[in-house]
């Protein structure tokens, strides 16, 4: 708990013309730990998440790695240190199968000619390591997979990469509970392998479920980052609704308590 | 959700089949409706007429299967065809050099049009549609609207028109027409660039996260198509022996109708050369057999553009299926 993040930013500020969006945020991720990040509609997560996955370029504060500041200026230099976003509906193409889109942008190749059998067996390994069994051929196409299972394709892919850091965008948000409880077991098992995860999600059940540490913001600002068993339920709702909890929380002139 | 879920290779080979299976179909009824139509110089026809709309096809479905759609290769044939001829004609070049410049030429014009698309962001459709009309226009101001003949060069029909096997009709066009097709069929299905056309078509905002240069490999895409469109030029020209500086327009269509029929799906992400091959012989052979039986030709193009309809709905169905 107390070693350095693997993930830091320090005074982030982030502005879309005169909206200013995050204020002076600070967040941390540490390997082998899922942190929750959570707020309301507009508090400022994708916006934050997109300047981790370097989509967004921010407009000042620090961003560390490995505790070394860093310079992030496109996805390509978040690929490089190891930071991968699953987006909610973004992450995959229907009409390729599950092996072509796992290696999507990094196939391997051998001379000039695609090398599926390989790619097809790395393909089922990580699957395998990640005890997926609920897909019956790596060779299925995408748009023939339910939820869940597009949802494991999409972490899998990330999780093929070696990637130190994965962030997933409401990964359960579609998802009925069966499959739920699978995408959360499998988000636990990539911490439990040594990955930073950050997790966003409105369901706080999911949050309680899987979460080592919580971070809320409020209004584009951090407002608390506390471990998962030193606050209750309510208490991280209020947190969202409301910015503040007791001692945890934005005091009344806005400064992090 | 689904019970028994069919593997991809599987499914794309059933649409294959369809088609193969019509094409069959239509060989087999004109055989018995005319018997003008299974004769050997009459098939070899068909081979020959195949062969250029087949070309521009090959290319063409690599555009589409991206999500794309290039409007420019009728017209754009014809103006690789005149370069051609400006080329070894007016230039003095030797063949070899005429065809290959006339083949990068097509490459340019696809270059062009891939950087209308992925850079400035226009509408396939709109910048195509521009394109086509553009080449259309420079190939009657290069030639001043008449056609240019291969004096210099009278071997230059060879290369459409020469019998590989002595002593049987089986023209070098057709050959390379094959040749083309396995290499078409190799680069969209085991290369990057062919992986990145379906990946593009199916998602392209997925493909680009995946940090793909979208815009590198578009243009890739066109300007692949842009060689195919100059080598179907050159092939035109050698068969004439001239360089024809009008048409090409309704080509472009004939070529699209053969891609869509062969099961490649104009909203992008699906489709295969062995379709488009098998799209382009069905239409040579409707064009054909309807001559042959003596259908009026006005009713020719009825039946060609019914034809293509029945194949999209069925293509439709096919993928509500799923």
């Amino acid at each position: 708990m107390t070693d350095t993040p693997l993930l830091e930013v320090r005074g982030l500020n982030k502005s879309f013309g005169p909206v200013q969006v995050l204020r002076d945020v600070d967040f941390s991720a540490y390997a082998g730990q899922v942190t929750a990040l959570v707020g309301d509609n507009g508090a400022g997560k994708s916006t934050l998440v997109k300047c981790l996955g370097g989509i967004y370029s921010i407009d000042s504060g620090e961003y560390l790695f490995d505790g070394k500041p860093v310079s992030v200026h496109g996805p390509r230099d978040a690929a490089a240190l190891g930071v991968d976003i699953v987006y909610q509906d973004l992450a995959l193409c229907d009409n390729l199968d599950i092996v072509q889109n796992m290696f999507l942008g990094r196939e391997i190749k051998s001379g000039i000619v695609l090398d599926d059998i390989t790619m097809e067996q790395k393909a089922a390994e990580t699957l395998a390591s990640l005890s997926v069994r609920t897909v019956q051929s790596v060779r299925q196409h995408v748009s023939s997979l339910s939820g869940g299972q597009r949802q494991t394709v999409a972490i899998a892919k990330a999780v093929l990469w070696n990637n130190r850091l994965v962030v997933l965008d409401e990964p359960t948000a579609a998802l009925g509970v069966a499959q739920t409880a699978q995408v959360l077991e499998l988000v636990r098992r990539l911490a439990d392998n040594g990955l930073a995860v950050v997790l966003i999600s409105h369901n706080m059940n999911d949050v309680f479920a899987v979460a080592d540490r919580i971070a809320a913001l409020f209004l584009g600002q951090m407002c608390a980052q506390v471990s998962a068993t030193d606050v209750t339920h309510s208490q991280i709702v209020e947190l969202i609704t409301s910015g503040r909890s007791g001692d945890l929380g934005l005091r009344q002139n806005g400064a992090t308590a | 959700m689904t019970a028994i879920p069919i593997p991809a290779r599987v499914r794309g080979s059933v649409q294959q089949l369809l088609a193969l299976a019509s094409l069959i179909a239509i060989l087999v009824f004109f055989s018995f409706a005319s018997p003008y139509f299974f004769t050997p110089s009459n098939l070899v026809g068909i081979l020959m007429a195949a062969t250029v709309t087949g070309i521009l096809a090959l290319g063409t479905t690599f555009v589409i299967v991206s999500g794309g759609i290039d409007l420019s290769i009728g017209t754009g044939m014809i103006l690789c065809g005149v370069m051609t001829g400006v080329f070894m004609t007016y230039w003095g070049w030797p063949a070899w050099a005429g065809v290959i410049g006339a083949i990068l030429f097509g490459g340019l014009i696809g270059f062009i049009n891939g950087f209308n698309v992925s850079v400035l962001g226009l509408p396939p459709f709109i910048a195509t549609l521009g394109m086509m009309l553009v080449a259309s226009g420079l190939s009657l101001v290069i030639s001043g609207t008449k056609p240019i003949y291969f004096k210099e060069h009278p071997d230059f029909q060879l290369l459409m028109n020469y019998d590989v096997i002595p002593g049987a009709r089986f023209p070098l066009g057709v050959l390379i027409f094959l040749v083309l097709t396995v290499v078409a069929a190799v680069v969209l299905s085991k290369t990057i660039v062919g992986r990145y056309a379906f990946s593009i078509g199916s998602n392209e905002a997925a493909t680009a996260l995946s940090g793909v240069n979208v815009v590198r490999w578009k243009l890739t895409i066109y300007t692949i198509a842009g060689l195919f469109v100059g080598i179907a030029g050159v092939l035109a020209a050698s068969r004439l022996s001239s360089a024809q500086p009008v048409g090409g327009m309704g080509l472009e269509l004939e070529a699209i109708a053969a891609v869509v029929i062969g099961g490649t799906s104009l909203q992008g992400g699906r489709g295969s050369i062995a379709g488009t091959v098998v799209g382009a012989l069905i239409v040579a052979v409707l064009t054909n057999g309807l001559r042959v039986t003596a259908v009026p030709q006005e009713w020719q193009s009825v039946v060609v553009g019914c034809v293509i309809l029945v194949a999209v709905y069925v293509d439709m169905l096919r993928r509500k299926a799923n």
